[in-house]
């Protein structure tokens, strides 16, 4: 565990160098939508990261309710706090690539809606456990918020579908910039997208070892009232 | 086990009844709510029928978690829960008995607003009533299934006014958007288009009814 | 397409400091508390 914890970031770093040369210097610049389609490449994978670390917070959270293992709420806890960071650089990303595309910074696209809802419920998550109250119960409560969350995607992706309004040509160049002509850009996808895995774990990592010393800082200070 | 949850809904029912005062103002607010977005949006004669489904559910929603945070607040107050934890009843009867108290008084909010909305926004309901009686039931069972859930946990927190709306609303919006466009077919007399949006309710329906029954006994035990 | 050039750099620069910013904030509490912690530990001792 210690030599995965120590390689982590530098494992990033590699691969998130890697990717940044194929994103600026290899990849060919896509036909339709010129030079800013390279922000596909940041805006997908941080997404791709988002969800996964929404998953890591319901399974830790179904963990920690089932085990009680404070390991797991703490993880949970750190993966939602990344999660919501890399929602917000997803939501960041998706303005300034849609403006000088299609000339507006926001679309109702059942995509860009549905991560703003998922945005909406771990924020609220990182609401709860900020301000719900000084008791324990605050961890479970939380983690009941973190498993419903990932419950609701699948709905909410089904729910958002249903709204119309949506404009076909921002539909298919969205799916389209994804409809990748050149297998280069494939591979820089994956690339990008395992560096931004990378990366997240790195930030989930640290965030846990700051969980801990709180704990510890809790712990002792229980200590030291008791001395 | 049925007789555990009917026990539960009627003492629910039974305490909400007693305190009927409240839950007139409570049904007032919706009624306010309807009248305050139909004041504000303005709409022509031919327009209205059209946002007549957006602001029934607008206004549903709102009212529909203030009344259920307020008996959640109630039962605090008086440590209701404390009580009822410590009879052999297991949660998820607790839960459903809840559950179903839950929808019956979003059942009569909704009873007394929705004529309110026909007449103020011209639109043609009698006609249509069953379908539409479906629709608010499966809105309403989704609805209630999570704000029984998060509503039990909200009661302690700080800005607890706040806090249930800022979680509940995010993780509400199939519902939302599902009973919106299941009314508006309902309301043009065909559920045919609206398939999609009866499936996200019933979806909606059977997976947090059943998170909630597995996930109550987590939210009261102190 | 060069005015575009813009756009990607801002893209790039929000990643970027919404990643620093977040590891800074980390990296500046995590030594709070280790100063915190070996406070505690001081006093518990004597």
């Amino acid at each position: 565990m210690r030599v995965l914890d120590a390689l982590l970031p530098w494992a990033a770093l590699v691969v998130m160098l890697l990717a940044q040369w194929l994103i600026f210097v290899v990849v060919p610049t896509e036909a339709q939508m010129g030079i800013v389609q390279r922000i596909f490449y940041f805006h997908v994978p941080a997404a791709w990261a988002t969800f996964l670390c929404f998953f890591v917070v319901a399974g830790a959270s179904a963990v920690y309710l089932w085990k009680g293992s404070r390991a797991a709420d703490r993880l949970a806890l750190a993966s939602a706090e990344v999660g919501v960071l890399f929602c917000t650089l997803v939501l960041v990303t998706g303005p300034i690539w849609a403006r000088p595309i299609w000339g507006v910074w926001w679309t109702w696209d059942p995509r860009l809606t549905m991560t703003v809802i998922l945005w909406a419920i771990y924020a609220g998550y990182l609401m709860l456990r900020a301000f719900g109250g000084a008791d324990e119960a605050v961890a479970r409560y939380a983690a009941v918020l973190g498993i419903v969350g990932v419950l609701d995607i699948p709905v909410i992706r089904v729910s958002v579908r249903l709204l119309h309004g949506i404009h076909p040509a921002v539909l298919t160049t969205k799916e389209g910039g994804s409809g990748l002509t050149d297998p280069m850009m494939r591979t820089t996808l994956y690339v990008a997208s395992l560096a931004m895995l990378l990366l997240a774990a790195w930030l989930v990592a640290l965030r846990v070892r700051t969980a801990r010393l709180e704990a510890e800082v809790v712990g002792l200070r229980r200590e030291l009232d008791h001395v | 086990m049925w007789r555990g949850v009917l026990t539960v809904l009627e003492k629910d029912l039974r305490i909400e009844w007693r305190t009927k005062e409240s839950l007139a103002s409570f049904v007032v607010l919706g009624v306010l709510l309807v009248v305050i977005f139909s004041v504000a949006i303005d709409p022509s004669p031919q327009d209205a029928p059209r946002l007549a489904p957006a602001v029934l559910w607008a206004a549903f929603v709102f009212t529909g978690l203030l009344g259920i945070q307020r008996g959640f607040v109630l039962e605090r107050e008086n440590d209701c829960l404390g009580g009822l934890l410590a009879s052999p009843l297991d949660p998820a009867v607790l839960y459903l008995g809840k559950l179903a108290a839950n929808v019956v008084l979003l059942a009569v909010m909704q009873a007394l607003v929705l004529p309110l909305v026909a007449v103020l926004l011209h639109a043609e309901m009698a006609r249509v009533l069953p379908a539409l009686i479906v629709v608010l039931l499966l809105g309403n069972l989704g609805f209630a299934a999570l704000a029984t859930l998060f509503a039990a946990m909200t009661v302690r927190a700080r800005a607890r006014e706040v806090m249930l709306p800022v979680l509940l609303l995010p993780l509400l919006v199939p519902v939302l958007i599902g009973g919106v466009k299941a009314t508006e077919a309902a309301l043009r007399g065909g559920f045919g288009a609206a398939v999609g949006a009866l499936g996200v309710l019933v979806a909606f329906d059977a997976i947090f009814v059943v998170a909630g029954v597995l996930l109550f006994e987590q939210v009261i035990r102190d | 397409m060069s005015d575009n050039l813009g756009y990607l750099f801002a893209a790039y620069t929000a990643v970027w400091l919404g990643i620093f910013l977040y590891v800074r904030r980390l990296a500046r509490r995590g030594r709070e508390l280790e100063d915190e912690i070996r406070d505690l530990r001081r006093r518990i001792e004597s």
